[in-house]
């Protein structure tokens, strides 16, 4: 019996590998505000100062602290029926968040394993999936997705789905980049001459060296998902018009633009944070996990 | 073999809008949600609905209903919108042209800001300034249509209330244009009055959309320029005297500009996608305001002929980005 060990790819000890993430200004600002995001989403009802949905039309359109005509409590102010704009700011984080974490796992769920496929088995796998992607790509998100919640009715459901269904492409064509790139690699070849199964080759040796650029991609999808999560809000097309959600405000803000400039104001800001956050971190990770990057 | 080119392109052009077509209108009709329960007035009994069913044609088979609507089609015919209760090819002809001019100017606004931005960009390099450019570029390249245009509402309607906030054009000018091409129409009757009119209500949806496109732009083309700027031929031209700028607009952007052309294309559907929102965030009357409430209101007719549209205008892009690529580069023309 021969002892063979299997090169692998020079990987970062772990302890490396957080101090090099906490390190990183992306990194730091955009994770940072994302885990203060998701604080608020989980402990959103314990920690918005008042009921979200509650209307009380004798403090409607009460502007910011600060401003003249503030009352105290209403800290950014409240909508034309008088509901309190960081409650539903608050409240509004679960819908984002919810709609972002699902679609972006299942679009790379979807998107990483046919690109895994395409790239590791080649031949016709791979044309089939390549056209595929080529003809997907060819159709606007943003009219797609309305489309597709048109075929799909509305409701945070579709909305997922409609994302998932639009953007598993986005994995797609970089995992099979990236597989092709590790298939080329030693540790590779080393495996198949021992032996080894293809599909067990693909599983345990490959896709551990895919798996840092899915994360990070998979933080870009997450502001994407959130963008259009929002933009299918804002048309009145996401979940229905009770729970609060940032696009269903900014669609009632920009109703009462003239009189009510906050309620559109500060869930755009957070809306915009938001996305830029999961884009800085998203940059981040890939710089400081992608040992191309990092050299 | 231009011409054998443009004829096979077309072919296929054609084959996908049809298999487009055939899709869009299988899912919509096996999709939940009846379009005749949107419009039954409270009290109808079953037999208005039935009748009212037949009148849409939505009591056939599937099949049966495809073949009657794409005979309509071939004759001219796109049927009747159930919820505006109008002939589908007259509101798209009086909303495509809002549309085409909106999508128009922002494609050259965002070439002139993206192009600007790149060159300057190209003539800082190595400098302090370039990292600038580079690292607001990127935040740029991270924003979407959608959040450009509530901030330009914010902003240029709201705190500094320099532009009108919804419309076309202002509500009683309406009975002065011929044509739905209000842009070209004043322009070319040199009515600048109307073309100053026109021209404040498309400055924030123009912007909303072309700034994401500038922002890609301007990244590739630098790219392209940077690489441009290290041939012999750009050496050359450098010893024989010529200045830095006129280097970059002569030499290197004749062969940076082809890479960024194709990107562009593909860019500028995604930027026709986007009207959808932007219109709708300033009451913009085009299709894709248009295309929404058809969705809302599962307004089926309407949405097969805004399918069909947008599908079309995606297409002539395409074939046009193609062509402009292979003229563009010589190795193409004679392959």
């Amino acid at each position: 019996m021969v002892d063979v060990t299997i090169v692998q790819p020079p990987a970062l000890p772990r302890r490396r590998l957080l101090t090099d993430l906490l390190a990183n200004p992306k990194v730091l600002f955009g994770g940072g505000f994302i885990l203060m995001l998701v604080l608020l989403a989980i402990f959103a009802p314990w920690i918005a100062p008042r009921d979200p949905i509650e209307q009380d039309l004798m403090l409607g359109t009460l502007p910011p602290v600060g401003l003249p005509g503030a009352e105290p409590g209403y800290y950014l102010g409240t909508d034309d029926l008088g509901r309190d704009v960081l409650s539903r700011l608050i409240h509004g984080s679960r819908v984002a968040l919810t709609v972002a974490f699902i679609a972006a796992s299942l679009a790379a769920l979807v998107g990483a394993m046919l690109g895994l496929l395409a790239g590791w088995y080649g031949g016709w796998v791979d044309a089939v999936v390549s056209r595929l992607v080529d003809i997907w790509m060819a159709f606007p998100p943003v009219l797609l997705s309305i489309l597709l919640v048109a075929i799909l009715g509305s409701g945070i459901h579709s909305v997922v789905a409609a994302i998932v269904i639009i953007d598993w492409t986005r994995f797609c064509r970089v995992v099979r980049a990236e597989t092709m790139a590790q298939a080329s690699m030693d540790y590779v070849t080393a495996a198949r001459t021992i032996g080894f199964p293809r599909f067990t080759i693909l599983m345990r040796e490959i896709l551990p060296n895919v798996a840092p650029v899915l994360i990070a991609l998979m933080s870009l999808e997450m502001g994407i998902a959130v963008i259009v999560e929002a933009i299918l809000s804002f048309v009145g097309l996401s979940v229905a018009s009770g729970t609060p959600t940032w696009g269903g405000m900014i669609a009632q803000g920009r109703q009462i633009i003239h009189h009510g400039w906050w309620v559109l104001a500060f869930p755009l800001l957070t809306l915009f944070a938001t996305v830029l956050a999961f884009n800085q971190l998203g940059d981040g990770l890939r710089r400081v996990i992608d040992p191309v990057m990092r050299r | 073999m231009f011409l054998a080119r443009l004829t096979r392109r077309i072919g296929i052009a054609a084959m996908t809008l049809f298999g487009v077509g055939v899709i869009v209108f299988v899912l919509l009709r096996v999709a939940p949600g009846d379009p005749i329960a949107m419009m039954i007035a409270p009290g109808a009994t079953p037999a208005d609905i039935a009748a009212l069913r037949a009148r849409y044609g939505l009591d056939e088979s599937i099949p049966v209903q495809f073949a009657l609507w794409l005979k309509g089609i071939l004759a001219g015919d796109f049927g009747t919108s159930i919820s505006i209760r109008r002939d589908v090819l007259d509101l798209l002809a009086e909303r495509l042209p809002a549309t085409l001019e909106l999508a128009t100017l922002a494609l050259l606004v965002a070439i002139l800001i993206g192009g600007s931005v790149a060159v300057v960009g190209t003539l800082l390099r190595r400098s302090r300034a370039e990292g600038v450019i580079d690292a607001a570029n990127g935040l740029l390249l991270a924003i979407p249509d959608f959040v450009w245009a509530l901030a330009l509402v914010l902003v240029l309607g709201v705190f500094y209330p320099v532009l009108p906030l919804s419309g076309r054009i202002d509500p009683q000018s309406a009975g002065d244009f011929a044509t739905r091409f209000y842009l070209v129409e004043s322009i070319v009757t040199l009515r600048f009055d109307k073309l100053a009119e026109v021209l404040s209500h498309m400055a924030m949806p123009t912007l909303a959309l072309a700034l994401p496109l500038a922002a890609v732009i301007a990244r590739v083309l630098k790219q392209a320029l940077s690489e441009a700027m290290v041939q012999d031929y750009v050496l050359l031209a450098r010893l024989k005297g010529m200045s830095e700028l006129r280097l970059i607009l002569q030499e290197a952007l004749r062969n940076a500009v082809g890479p960024t052309l194709a990107l562009t294309g593909v860019q500028f559907t995604f930027l026709i996608g986007g009207t959808v929102i932007v219109e709708r965030i300033f009451s913009y009357p085009g299709v894709g305001n248009m295309a929404i409430d058809a969705v809302i209101n599962r307004d089926l007719p309407l949405i097969q002929g805004l399918v069909l549209a947008f599908g079309l205008m995606f297409i002539v892009i395409n074939i046009l980005v193609d062509l402009a690529v292979v003229a563009l580069n010589p190795r193409l023309r004679h392959g």
